[in-house]
């Protein structure tokens, strides 16, 4: 009974371990003392790629810049900018990939329309494919049947 | 177009995003693509304002164009890098030199050790003007010409070849 319950509790917590986002911000002199800035600025910096190491946030980067980042971003929110000011500071900086999601722009249109254009594409190969089947000859008319019989016979 | 053709489709499109991969590897290895080289959104802009122990913004618009250089004495592809730093001091190439997080102390002893290749240091121990200027470790390399427009940026060691091919066209068209 208690090796049973010791197993299911295992469980638990080794899936609430897997289900928890790993986040790098776990030293806590790093966190604004305010809940409400502290869960805007990590809104924020989980749209900032980390430039280290490129697919990570800066959230959950442990590189020595993304520290620095997350740091001005909660400067920035302390001082009262919109997230809007936040992400143009770095764009600024870093240009467009330092977001995670990329602006919708020229650069980007083909990028964006990828899931669009991979559907049409599949579409178009679906109806050329149906194009291609060979159609059935059509039976024969009464005629035709007629010389057949007529070609047997013979 | 029969059907069979169509369901050669996919291995053709396999084949073509293969053939982009194995172009960006083998661009990677003869330096020719650098994943890293994202264009700086500085290039063309004013150099951002800054006042560091050692110089200051105003400091590098000269009427001159002149080189930005970001290192650190515990960066060791700056190590690597030196020599060529040292070769554009030969040339009369002025390198300012920006030493980024980094002790006064170690980066002094850097260039006992090397040579010294800057035309004048600066240190940003914090690291927070290196942030302004958009970089994302050491050394980076910025030509800043003389009204302080920024014109190239190199976010890795500088090499002889990139200093023949990249640099010395810019750097004689802005000079």
């Amino acid at each position: 009974m208690t090796g049973r319950f010791a197993v299911i509790v295992w469980l638990c917590l080794s899936a609430s371990v897997l289900a928890t986002p790993a986040h790098a911000l776990s030293d806590p002199s790093e966190m604004l003392p305010n809940p409400a800035q502290e869960s805007r600025a990590e809104a924020v910096g989980s749209q900032l790629r980390c430039l280290v190491c490129q697919n990570e946030s800066i959230e959950d980067s442990g590189a020595d810049l993304a520290k620095d980042l997350r740091h001005i971003v909660r400067q920035r929110v302390v001082a009262g900018d919109s997230d809007q000011q936040i992400m143009d500071w770095m764009v600024a900086r870093y240009g467009n990939f330092v977001r995670l999601s990329p602006p919708f722009n020229a650069l980007t249109a083909l990028l964006w329309a990828s899931p669009l254009v991979a559907v049409l594409l599949a579409a178009g190969v679906v109806v050329a494919a149906r194009r291609a089947r060979p159609t059935l000859p059509k039976p024969l008319d009464s005629e035709e049947q007629a010389r057949l019989r007529h070609l047997l016979e013979t | 177009m029969n059907r069979r053709a169509l369901l050669l489709a996919p291995l053709g499109v396999a084949l073509l995003a293969g053939g982009g991969f194995w172009e960006m590897l083998a661009g990677m290895r003869k330096g020719t693509f650098n994943p890293r080289g994202v264009p700086s959104p500085l290039i063309g802009k004013r150099i951002p304002a800054f006042s560091l122990p050692g110089f200051s913004d105003t400091d590098l618009v000269t009427g001159k164009p002149l080189l930005v250089n970001f290192f650190a004495s515990w960066c060791v592809p700056c190590v690597e890098e030196h020599p060529v730093l040292m070769d554009l001091k030969e040339q009369n190439i002025p390198v300012w030199g920006i030493a980024y997080k980094d002790k006064p102390a170690a980066t002094d002893m850097f260039i006992a050790r090397h040579g010294d290749p800057y035309f004048r240091l600066a240190r940003d121990e914090p690291g927070r003007v290196a942030i302004d200027w958009g970089t994302t470790g050491v050394p980076e390399t910025f030509l800043v010409d003389g009204q302080g427009i920024i014109r190239w940026h190199f976010a890795l060691p500088l090499t002889p070849e990139t200093v023949d091919e990249e640099l010395m066209p810019l750097w004689r068209k802005v000079a």
